[in-house]
């Protein structure tokens, strides 16, 4: 299979327990390129730990992950086995993750926030990165905000922002937690028109979200978590329409009440 | 005796009185980052050694150390003590001490640092190197000035407990002038230095405070 043709990223019958807890009980996952898919779901499903596992910030305890041709982890006799320093930071170069609280620098100006990690962690050429970087800024509708520090701006641009930051990495896949949950309505609307373009880019995306209307129309595909396991799965339109398990109708109703 | 004499002899205390100011800082500022890690090291062992050692060094009196830092090596290792045994006592003494509360003092501001910051450095594959130095110091140094601030001016004042030992700081210049003239103008003049010098210092930190002002989180 040539490289082109193996998913972004792939999970498969990915455990997770905190402690006595098993908060992912065997999910599997693949994205392609180009694919938006929205994962919706109460909280405590398992939402945000199975993001948190695809980016690294927990490890699973079975299971295994891959970013195209690099294998993070491996499943050995029902235990997740991850590849040396190398391998995660190859990994890293491949994803970038947007948080539901942004997580910007606030000692960092908004171009150094973007810049930053690709002068000191990819060594790229300064003067390419920051050019790179004004771009995204200005494809981010964040034109002139460059010198002001995070707590100038307003959520929703600190939000686009740390966006900016994502794609200045150049990722294969960008991962958005919630992006929206600190925000209100209004700013909300600027996010999510901001991740609207980026799919009409044919940016790889998964989407944890409780927008239902926003995953409808800027997902390909739908994942509805629940207890730990994919409980339904399919294009966006069908599943919010015609959901098919009892689980998802009760999830999706209690939702237009 | 004139005025011109008086504080002359003040004043040379005073320069002693820097030397244990700026020595003890020199000292006890980087040990203390050391102490704070430690302090907040994964391996229990270490932690506790540490925790230890910061419970002792605040729990009793500095004037207490000194002396045993003074005498230690006579006791213990049958070293004969010279003339500077008394200063460099003082100072080890001080630079011990003073490192366990600025190493609190670190370790309250490195844990004050949100999750959210190093899972952000993570994620952009920043190593735990570059997570301390660039993310995470520069915002805990904001954070622990007015700390660092009340500690550097307690330790102005603590000088004067070197004269305990018998060490020629300005408190001791002061204690003897206001016997030897018998009267109590060197205490007010000894005053007048220690605040003067603390309100220097109030000042630069406050300029400090002011120049990272930039940002709030």
């Amino acid at each position: 299979m040539s490289e082109s043709k193996l998913p972004v990223v792939r999970l498969q019958d990915v455990h997770k327990s905190f402690g006595d807890n098993e908060v992912l009980k065997g999910i599997s996952l693949e994205v392609n390129k180009g694919e938006v898919v929205a994962i919706i779901g109460a909280s405590g499903g398992g939402k945000s730990t199975l993001l948190r596992c695809a980016t690294l910030l927990e490890e699973f305890d079975r299971g295994s992950l891959s970013y195209g041709d690099v294998q993070v982890a491996q499943d050995v006799d029902g235990h997740a086995q991850y590849g040396g320093k190398k391998v995660i930071g190859a990994a890293k170069e491949k994803f970038g993750l947007v948080f539901q609280n942004f997580n910007l620098f606030p000692h960092y100006t908004v171009l150094k926030n973007v810049m930053d990690a690709p002068i000191c962690v990819q060594k790229r050429d300064k003067q390419e990165v920051e050019k790179e970087a004004r771009a995204i800024l200005a494809r981010m509708g964040l034109e002139g905000k460059e010198d002001l520090v995070p707590c100038e701006l307003s959520g929703g641009q600190q939000q686009r922002v740390a966006i900016a930051r994502a794609l200045c990495m150049n990722p294969t896949i960008l991962f958005f937690d919630e992006p929206t949950s600190a925000l209100d309505p209004e700013l909300t609307q600027e996010v999510l028109r901001v991740i609207r373009f980026l799919a009409s880019e044919h940016m790889t995306m998964v989407i944890v979200t409780h927008e239902m209307g926003f995953a409808r129309d800027v997902a390909d595909r739908i994942i509805f978590m629940d207890g730990g396991v994919i409980v339904e799965e399919g294009p966006a339109e069908e599943l919010i329409t015609n959901p098919k398990h009892e689980r998802t109708r009760a999830f999706l109703s209690k939702l237009g009440d | 005796m004139t005025l011109a004499t008086m504080l002359g002899m003040l004043g040379e205390g005073f320069i002693m009185t820097l030397k244990i100011f700026a020595l003890t800082l020199l000292g006890s500022m980087p040990l203390g980052i050391l102490i704070a890690l430690g302090r907040m090291s994964k391996i229990k062992p270490i932690q506790f050694l540490f925790q230890a050692y910061i419970s002792i060094m605040r729990g009793t009196p500095l004037m207490l150390q000194m002396f045993a830092i003074y005498f230690a090596p006579y006791y213990v290792f049958g070293i004969e003590l010279s003339p500077s045994s008394k200063f460099n006592a003082t100072i080890v003494a001080f630079i011990l001490n003073y490192a366990a509360y600025f190493a609190e003092i670190y370790r309250g501001g490195i844990q004050s640092i949100p999750r959210g910051q190093y899972e952000a450095a993570s994620v952009l594959g920043y190593s735990s190197v570059q997570t301390f130095m660039k993310i995470v110091l520069p915002q805990v140094f904001k954070r622990i000035l007015p700390a660092t601030c009340n500690e550097i001016v307690t330790l102005v004042k603590d000088t004067s407990l070197a004269f305990s030992i018998g060490v020629a700081e300005m408190f001791s210049s002061a204690k003897a002038l206001v016997a030897s003239q018998v009267t109590m103008t060197p205490f007010l003049f000894a005053a007048a230095f220690y605040w003067v010098f603390c309100l220097l210092i109030e000042i630069v930190m406050g300029k400090i405070e002011k120049k990272l002002d930039y940002y709030h989180d």
